[in-house]
């Protein structure tokens, strides 16, 4: 449909070119013209001096100059019309080659003829889901154009702001909180991970002071002590990252992040092993809640882009396990079955993909 | 599809554009009528393209299209329809695309209504015009394009500066790009005389409607933008000598001059030097005035997003219309012959006077706006060249020019008689004397105030003696019927003089204002000038995406309230920025003008009052000025072509022809 209309607006600008060149050109009379201004131009001398805007004995010379005029101007008229079919033919092959390669040649580097019209309402009716988030988040934004003093609103917005990668308003929100609301432990390591975030995973000083502050004042804050860590770990600073990590696990040995921080740390005495990200250290350091619905996020993401492309076996391993973390234990057989639907002709993953359903007591 | 087929007629009409940058000077060249009328077609049909593709534009602003970046970056879905429209063209991309789609309205209309021209100018002229369109469609494709799109769209857009979030954006940029870009007309018309060599009265009498139009427009949109920063940036000044504002007033002044010597060059065929080269020198100002805004040069709130690829873009234009224009005007100049002799005191002489005084301040507030960027860009000093710097050249200048306005008019061609124009000017002179005295009678000083209100008056009554006196020459029953049979012309010449004193009378009286910045509360009663302000209170108000704070107020003279005005700050969170909305009352002439800031916790607001007495005539001036313009432009002599039409029809036996 997209070419069809192309190639219409192709034709009617090249027609615009060819039918001039086709039709019989008009033939004006340049003699005729000039003497037509000519008399105007003596009415209008002559009105004039009636009005007193030339006086009558200059009339005559004014008028002298204007028949002057008339005859240079007759003298240049001589030129004859000529047609030729020579440069009619060129004039046509010149619309008819020029107009389509530089219409195309120019939009092939410019366009996106594959790419449809996103009007904003076809878009809500097609993601709900995601449109939700961006409303709820309008309207604390709403909520808090109208009142500018409530500092809860502002720590409410953080983490949405950080789900849909508006970062730098997170920081903005999460600043703005502590000043509204004061500097508690939380908000504080709230503040330095929006900064982690800006700063796409590293801890930077800023970052780091906040944490320090967060842990400086007595309670145990995990996610600042994981980010400390971090920033041990990033600074190669490896023992003081394990003594930070270890006291924390002492701390809180049956957390609920407990299990994937043992694993960095032995992954990180060992030097070896899977590389656990920061972005995977600071998911495990938030609430409940909040990391619930980032790694909710995450897995509804990595499922979707496993039904578009089903070939990835690490992928689906890791969807397997998430669901099963979740406790969702009827998606994650699902996911077994698609795997096996998936790979089925591959033996090596399909003995992988067993394996895991039966490490998980998912079979049958 | 729709902003993918907008794109692509855009591409198209810049292919369009290149064929007609060629063919027609080709054909005119050779003198082949069959070349020669690809013109006009090609025109309307690049004018539908581009029409197609602002209309495309405009779609994806309307329905929030976010995978449009344009959309992104200057809407927001909250945002009211009439905003969501005239922000296509409140940024940078956008406003190109209306740039080259009035250039394409010019060239669609000089090629529909033109029938009359001779094939070979307006060949030339649509062919000049094409050159200008792809060159500007270019550097719009290349830099700045209006239909790139994102891949990932986001939810929500940036939303518009809300600066530009007033129906003041609905009128101001159209107006003046009108004006602007009518200019490239005049150019157009200039190059194509050049071209071919034909610079003749004819040629000047087809040119006059274009540069009236132009004129008439610049003249209006200057207007309304200063309207706007008036009331909408919060302290009541209209005009600050600002790069921006000189860039449009230059070509303003160069047009003003290109109208009166046109005019010269149609009836006497003298000064053709000066027609043509001021032809060249507006809009190639207009260009430079495109430049100066576009190229990261200045910063302003008209400068949107500046990018310094994009001012070599268009310095390349500048360089290549001005320097290739001007290369066409040496090479001619010397065939240009001398044209109908005149006296120095003449309607003539009179006219050289208008050019050289209007092109000496067109001079000064060039060297005042380009100075301080040259001197910044060489040795890093910042300097402010500011209303000092013109009120002591700019204004000497133009006052000599106010003096001589109604004297002009009242010279005759080739030969005039000073003395007789300045007894017929008694009367005005008087009129402008005694008006001074009242007027320092009545508000006092500053003398600049009343001996400039003086002036007003004197050109007011002066733009009309002439007329006045022939339309009530002795019976005055026939007023009317005489009234009517003078040319509109001398009418809209009046008018357009008397606009210009209006607003000078608007301008004078600002030194009788009075203001006030303080702290007010609710309930509380201010004395400004002749009126009490009384704040009724302080009220949140909700917009659609914005928030604000207003404080209704009445307005009272002696005790009886006269108006009430609501002056609100509002805050658009989206763009986290503030901008007051004033409250103006117009009262008479004059105006109350209130404008708020923030409030502080304890309940109080800083507040601005201004009373500025005659002010309004500021802005009714520049409507004189325009409905001069259009009275002129509805003059019989300009229609000649009808006229023709008219005479040469077949006429059936027994019939008179009619005139």
């Amino acid at each position: 449909m997209l070419w069809i209309i192309f190639a219409l607006l192709t034709g009617i600008a090249i027609f615009s070119v060819l039918w001039p060149l086709a039709r019989a050109p008009r033939r004006q009379n340049e003699v005729e013209r000039d003497i037509a201004f000519y008399e105007e131009r003596l009415g209008e001398i002559d009105r004039e001096v009636e009005r007193a805007l030339i006086a009558p004995e200059d009339a005559k010379a004014v008028k002298a100059e204007a028949a002057r005029r008339l005859l240079v101007s007759a003298d240049q008229d001589k030129a004859p019309a000529q047609v030729s079919q020579t440069r009619v033919r060129l004039a046509t092959a010149l619309g008819l080659v020029l107009i389509p390669a530089v219409a195309l040649g120019l939009y092939a580097r410019v366009g996106h003829p594959d790419w449809p019209d996103l009007p904003l309402q076809a878009r809500l009716d097609s993601e709900p889901g995601r449109m939700d988030l961006a409303t709820a988040i309008a309207k604390v934004e709403a909520h808090l154009a109208q009142n500018p003093s409530d500092g809860r609103g502002y720590e409410v917005l953080v983490p949405a702001y950080l789900r849909i990668g508006r970062v730098e308003d997170a920081v903005r929100a999460a600043s703005t909180a502590l000043r509204l609301l004061g500097d508690s432990p939380e908000r504080l390591s709230l503040y330095g991970e929006t900064l982690v975030y800006a700063a796409q995973g590293v801890v930077t000083k800023e970052a780091q002071e906040a944490f320090t502050k967060a842990v400086a004042k007595g309670a145990l804050v995990p996610k600042a002590s994981l980010y400390l860590g971090l920033a041990a770990e990033q600074d190669g600073d490896k023992p003081r990252a394990l003594a930070i990590w270890k006291k924390l696990l002492a701390d809180a040995p049956t957390a609920p992040w407990a299990e994937s921080l043992r694993q960095k740390l032995i992954a990180l005495s060992s030097e070896e092993g899977p590389q656990s990200t920061p972005e995977g250290a600071a998911i495990a350091a938030m609430p409940e809640g909040d990391r619930d619905a980032v790694i909710r996020g995450m897995v509804d993401r990595l499922a979707t882009r496993l039904a578009q492309n089903g070939q990835d076996l690490e992928g689906w391993l890791r969807l397997v396990r998430a669901y099963k973390v979740l406790n969702e234990a009827d998606k994650a057989r699902t996911a077994l079955d698609e795997a096996r639907r998936n790979l089925g002709n591959d033996p090596a993953a399909t003995a992988r993909i067993d394996a895991l359903a039966h490490e998980l007591g998912l079979e049958g | 599809m729709i902003v993918e087929t907008g794109h692509y007629a855009l591409v198209l009409a810049l292919a369009l554009a290149l064929v007609n940058a060629v063919i027609p000077i080709w054909g005119a060249r050779r003198h082949d009528p069959q070349l020669m009328a690809v013109a006009p077609s090609v025109a309307v049909m690049t004018f539908v393209l581009i029409a197609y593709a602002f209309f495309a534009l405009t779609y994806a602003h309307v329905v929030s299209d976010f995978s449009v970046a344009n959309v992104v970056e200057n809407s927001h879905s909250a945002k009211p329809l009439i905003y969501k429209i005239s922000g296509v063209w409140g940024n940078h991309e956008g406003s190109m695309l209306l740039w080259v789609l009035i250039l394409a309205i010019f060239g669609a209309a000089v090629a529909l209504f033109s029938r009359n021209m001779p094939d070979e100018l307006r060949a030339n002229v649509l062919a000049m015009q094409s050159w200008i369109g792809a060159a500007f469609l270019l550097f719009i494709l290349l830099t700045s394009n209006p239909f790139a799109r994102l891949a990932q769209p986001p939810a929500e857009g940036q939303d518009l500066n809300p600066l530009l979030q007033d129906p003041g954006l609905a009128i101001h940029p159209p107006l003046l790009y009108l004006g602007y870009v009518g200019l490239s007309i005049t150019f157009s018309f200039a190059a194509a005389a050049l071209i071919s060599g034909r610079i003749d009265a004819a040629w000047a009498r087809y040119v006059r409607p274009w540069t009236l139009i132009a004129w008439i427009f610049l003249t209006l949109g200057i207007a309304m933008g200063s309207y706007w920063a008036y009331y909408t940036l919060g302290w009541g000044g209209f005009w600050f000598w600002d790069p921006v504002e000189n860039a449009s007033l230059m070509p303003w002044l160069a047009a003003t001059a290109l109208l009166h010597c046109a005019a010269v060059m149609e009836k006497r065929e003298a000064l053709r030097v000066w027609t043509i080269f001021l032809a060249i020198l507006a809009f190639s100002l207009s260009l430079i005035g495109t430049f100066l805004v576009r190229s990261g040069v200045l910063t302003s709130v008209h400068a949107f997003a500046s990018d310094p690829q994009r001012g070599v873009f268009i310095l390349v234009i500048l360089t290549g219309f001005i320097g290739g224009s001007l290369a066409l005007f040496a090479f001619r100049a010397g065939e240009l012959k001398q044209g109908g002799i005149f006296a120095p005191v003449s309607r003539e002489g009179a006219l050289v006077l208008n050019n050289l005084l209007l092109t000496a301040a067109c001079a000064t507030v060039f060297v005042g706006t380009l100075y301080p960027l040259a001197l910044e860009a060489l040795t890093g000093e910042k300097i402010s060249v500011g209303a000092p710097f013109f009120n002591a050249t700019f204004v000497p200048l133009f006052l000599p020019l106010f003096f001589a306005m109604p004297i002009g008019q009242m010279l005759a061609w080739k030969r005039g008689d000073l003395l007789g124009a300045a007894q017929r000017l008694m009367v005005a002179l008087g009129c402008g004397v005694v008006a001074a005295l009242i007027f320092a009678a009545w508000h006092g000083a500053p003398w600049a105030s009343y001996c400039l209100a003086g002036l007003s008056v004197y050109v007011i009554v002066g733009s009309f003696t002439d007329l006045a006196g022939r339309v009530f020459a002795d019976n005055a029953s026939h007023a009317w019927h005489r009234a009517t049979g003078l040319p509109r012309s001398a009418w809209g010449t009046a008018f357009a003089h008397a606009g210009l004193a209006v607003t000078l009378l608007g301008l004078a009286a600002t030194g009788w204002g009075v203001d006030r910045v303080l702290t007010v509360r609710a309930g509380e009663t201010i004395a400004l000038g002749p009126y009490e302000v009384s704040v009724l209170g302080l009220v949140p108000e909700q917009g659609p995406n914005y928030s604000a704070l207003s404080a209704p107020s009445i307005i009272r003279k002696g005790g009886v309230a006269v108006a009430k005005i609501v002056p609100e700050s509002r805050f658009y969170p989206s763009r986290r920025m503030s901008r007051a909305e004033a409250g103006i009352a117009t009262l008479g002439f004059g105006q109350v003008y209130m404008s708020i800031g923030g409030a502080s916790p304890d309940g109080a607001i800083d507040a601005r009052l201004y009373w500025k007495p005659l002010v309004s005539l500021i802005w009714l001036g520049a409507l004189i000025m325009g409905f001069g313009g259009l009275l002129s432009l509805s003059d019989r002599r300009l229609r000649i072509g009808v006229a023709r039409r008219a005479r040469v029809a077949p006429v059936p036996p027994g019939a008179q022809p009619a005139e």
